[in-house]
């Protein structure tokens, strides 16, 4: 049984509709009642970060709208008729038709309809995702993993290409920069980046070239593995799996040393970069070492992470493993296959024992609030959602947003990924301080 | 009879029973297009029949306007009984509320808002235990004064019996708990939402008056800050506004009122109506005080019906005297240049009539749907004739936010200014290179006033487009040539 949540994290499987809207000139075709597509943005979008509807977001979100009629009679008809007029007035390269809860609950037989428009020569593709499906980390993987198998079809593998699978789209609000970020990178190491989301991506040319790349590098803690397991299957890819978010000194290296023997580079030239960028790090990293030595005291020596596993490791790590933070307790918030679970509580206790911390894994913010409450005098940084405001105000804690849904604060192109991603959360963690106290 | 008689009579009589759409009760549609003047006509005569588009974009739905509603009532309680994905206007209403508390000098606290999260297994075999799961943490969590449960298209289509539930869970915790039949797919009108909340608040919270306070006027309102009492006080007035930002006592009370009013006449119909219905609270059917004309009328009524006859017209003429030359400023700045409004009826109404007594030339305008009439039946309410009784041939659009159709119709129209309300449409507008102006605070431009304030507002945005000309410059539509030249509401079916 799923649990009721307060203050949910996460919505539901129809909220792929915005990984579609995260691929360039994608157009997503809602079959579904007429209030979700705008709830979906809302949530996802715009009050998380302020991302906005972009191109076929927020206001051109195509839809069916269905009503009582459909409901009754089926919709199938009214489907074809907005596909025919997508295709006419939506200017796209790709359209993906989502089911919502009404549609997949009265059983419209969605895929039939949109396998017409496709063998007519439309690029169209069809996704299951009523919303009592799954969360939208679930509708995620299912839009992704039906355009991988609707779609592409065999091609000629080009050297040194990477498929890049990371953290899912608007849900989180530096799913751009972090891409960004990963290109960056992994150019220094030689290769190639194939993007299938966001600015840095050629659309639906980047995703007829999946199945050219020699690797699917999945960087999140769990989605992205059915697709890399999917395409290993259809064009025989490997893939390496990077669970933790690569951030600071230490773990940006490990992350691109493990790149860098499965993408068979040449070790040598990447120990050339990696020197290059951890001097430009560790500059940094002294520079603000002053700071850190001389207002400890007014400083949360505590830290608590309520995010998913992958920011939620990743910080850990730097916090813990770089600045001398102490874990008070995390909280894993996307709901991870339970299969994943002993594995996340590893990545989490990496460090040593005396760094480990309570884990929970729970989406509920009464949970939340209620196990933070047992640390009445720790006053610690919380770093998780903007629901997490009141518990900090409670505990007289310092709080900053970096996680779904983020509605205080506006992201654009900001990542928390690679050397630069922990400078940045630096500088957001202490200048909000160093704010609030003055 | 007592009072608590009284309460537990209301509550049978009303017990279970669902909003009507609008569809139905108020003849809504949601596709037009003519003259101003001709949907007045055809409404009245009750010959307005729905237009369907063969090609849509997404809308809203009820249970977001009903959410708004209920979860800025302070000390309830919002729990839907849906998927997790109905709640993705819980981060909004977050804010909002948040907001709206650090405006009014109140705590700032997290709206009280839950799901219970429905999966595929609820849906085949029913999720009523973890409604009942759900009251009680939502209880527990929060202690509230009042637990709304907001149904979804999921529990609609599964036959979830929201009632039962409820009323073990009502006698047992000794809150009023009310359902909220805003089921997504039961109206292409979401205004049906307003209607589903402000139902629930009459059938469970709203009781028996005990002392009439004829001197409190109920005003119906979203979220905007308190102009009213500028209109009011100067007369011995004070208004009550609801629903947003209130406590469960003071919704009991609504009873009490000399009058009920609203900032939008198609956002409060059917609680006014009810109110005057059931408690004797008379309505003020006059469009609301935006603009001169309306902002006269509209006092004239409320003063009428309070005894407040003898210092209305004094202050409406002071007022009017006390704006006039800044107003004559403001009008010669603002002449011939060309404004359209896209909005919903009937503030959009009410944004048409003020942009008219600024000097804009109104060139069309375009309201997300149309009620035939209102829940009062007095024509007299009618805010479209209000706004355009000098302009009975204004070019008029009825279309539930379809940006394709306003792109379209915008870019030949080319106006200067376009007022735009709902969230996530100014973008469409703006990457034409039009200035957009999103009506944020929806009672900025309330009585006389207001109009200065507003002028203001549309002075400076209108000082600086350049951020519509870098979106104009830098960004593209998403339709296609073909689309952009077909003629704008080709998509619109015939009336039915």
């Amino acid at each position: 049984m799923s649990t009721i949540l307060q203050h949910p994290r996460h919505l539901c499987a129809l909220g792929g509709q915005q990984s579609v809207v995260a691929i360039p000139r994608a157009i997503p075709i809602l079959h579904a009642g007429p209030g979700c597509g705008f709830k979906l943005h809302t949530g996802l979008g715009s009050y998380n970060g302020f991302q906005g509807g972009c191109y076929s977001g927020g206001a051109a979100l195509v839809g069916t709208n269905v009503g009582e009629k459909e409901i009754v009679f089926g919709g199938e008809q009214r489907l074809r008729e907005v596909i025919d007029g997508a295709l006419k007035v939506m200017d796209g390269d790709l359209y993906v038709v989502l089911s919502g809860c009404a549609t997949d609950l009265v059983g419209d037989d969605i895929e039939n309809v949109v396998t017409q428009y496709r063998r007519q020569g439309a690029p169209i593709v069809y996704a299951a995702t009523g919303g009592f499906r799954g969360s939208n980390l679930h509708g995620h993987e299912t839009i992704v993993n039906a355009i991988v198998d609707q779609l592409l079809t065999p091609q000629e593998k080009i050297s040194g290409l990477v498929n890049v699978w990371s953290t899912v789209p608007y849900y989180d609000p530096f799913w751009a920069g972090n891409l960004t970020a990963i290109q960056d990178l992994l150019a220094g190491l030689g290769l190639r980046t194939n993007l299938l989301f966001g600015p840095d991506s050629d659309g639906i040319d980047s995703w007829r070239r999946v199945p050219a790349a020699e690797l699917n590098l999945v960087v999140s803690s769990w989605t992205g593995l059915s697709t890399a397991k999917l395409l290993n299957e259809r064009y025989g890819t490997p893939w390496l799996h990077w669970p933790t978010l690569p951030i600071g000194g230490k773990e940006t290296s490990r992350f691109l040393r493990a790149v860098t023997e499965a993408a068979h580079v040449d070790g040598q030239a990447t120990q050339a970069f990696l020197d290059r960028q951890e001097k430009r790090y560790h500059y940094y990293f002294e520079r603000a070492a002053d700071f850190f030595l001389e207002f400890r005291w007014d400083l949360p020596s505590h830290y608590v992470t309520v995010t998913d596993a992958f920011y939620g490791t990743g910080i850990s790590r730097l916090l813990s493993g770089e600045f001398g933070l102490l874990p008070l307790r995390h909280f894993v918030t996307d709901q991870p296959p339970l299969e994943q679970h002993e594995a996340i509580q590893q990545q989490f206790a990496v460090l040593s024992s005396e760094l480990n911390a309570p884990l929970t894994f729970t989406a509920d913010g009464d949970q939340i609030t209620a196990e933070l409450r047992e640390h009445p005098d720790s006053a610690p940084l919380i770093l998780g959602s903007a629901w997490e405001r009141d518990i900090a105000a409670e505990l007289s804690a310092c709080h900053l947003s970096i996680a779904s849904p983020m509605m205080d604060r506006l992201v654009a192109s900001g990542s928390y990924f690679g050397y630069n991603g922990a400078l940045r959360l630096i500088e957001d963690i202490y200048s909000m301080i160093l704010s609030a106290v003055q | 009879m007592s009072v608590e008689q009284q309460i537990r009579q209301r509550d049978a009589a009303n017990s279970g029973t669902g909003v009507q759409i609008r569809e139905r009760r108020l003849g809504s549609i949601t596709g037009f297009v003519g003259t101003a003047g001709e949907l007045v006509q055809i409404a009245r005569a009750g010959e307005l029949a729905e237009r369907e588009r063969s090609f849509t974009q997404a809308g809203t739905c009820s249970s977001f306007c009903a959410t708004l509603q209920l979860s800025l009532i302070q000390d309830a309680v919002v729990i839907n009984h849906a998927p997790a994905g109905c709640a993705g206007d819980f981060p909004m209403f977050n804010l909002y509320n948040r907001y709206g508390q650090g405006k009014r000098n109140l705590a700032r606290q997290n709206a009280r808002l839950l799901t219970t999260n429905l999966n595929e297994q609820d849906t085949i075999f029913g999720a009523t235990h973890k409604l009942v799961d759900a009251i009680h943490k939502a209880f527990r969590a929060f202690q509230p004064k009042a637990i709304f449960v907001t149904a979804s298209c999921t529990s609609g289509i599964i036959g979830e019996d929201l009632e039962s539930v409820i009323e073990e869970a009502e006698q047992e915790l000794g809150i009023p708990i009310a359902s909220v039949n805003c089921e997504g797919f039961r109206s292409q009108i979401w205004a049906t939402g307003w209607d589903a909340a402000y139902n629930s608040i009459l059938r469970k919270i709203v009781r028996p008056p005990l002392q009439r306070q004829l001197d409190t006027i109920n005003i119906i309102t979203f979220i905007g800050d308190d102009y009213f009492s500028e209109l009011l006080q100067p007369i011995g007035l004070k208004p009550n506004l609801v629903v947003p930002f209130t406590g469960v006592k003071q919704l009991e009370r609504l009873s009490e009122a000399g009058a009920t009013a609203h900032m939008c006449s198609t956002l409060g119909t059917f609680l006014a109506a009810g109110l005057e219905r059931e408690y004797g609270v008379p309505e003020v059917k006059s469009p609301p005080p935006y603009g001169l004309d309306s902002t006269d009328r509209w006092l004239r009524e409320v003063a009428n019906l309070t005894g407040k006859g003898a210092q209305v017209e004094p202050f409406i003429a002071a007022e009017r005297a006390a704006i006039a030359p800044q107003l004559e400023i403001h009008r010669q700045r603002f002449a011939g240049r060309k404004a359209f409004v896209a909005a919903g009826p009937s503030h959009g109404h009410s944004s048409m009539e003020v942009l008219q007594d600024l000097g804009f030339d109104l060139v069309g305008s375009c309201m997300f749907h149309h009620d035939a009439r209102l829940d009062h039946g007095d024509p007299t309410g009618d805010s479209l004739q209000a706004a355009t009784r000098h302009t009975p041939g204004l070019s008029y659009g009825v279309c539930n936010k379809q940006a394709f159709e306003l792109v379209n119709l915008l870019r030949r129209i080319q106006p200067d200014l376009v007022v735009v309300r709902h969230p996530s449409l100014a973008l469409s507008i703006a990457k034409l290179g039009i200035p957009a102006v999103f009506v944020d605070d929806e009672h900025i431009a309330l009585g006389y006033r207001g109009l200065l304030r507003y002028a203001h507002k549309l002075a400076n945005w209108l000082a600086n487009p350049a951020l519509e000309r870098t979106l104009a410059r830098t960004t593209k539509l998403p339709y296609t040539h073909w689309w952009l030249n077909q003629p704008p509401f080709s998509m619109l079916g015939e009336p039915r």
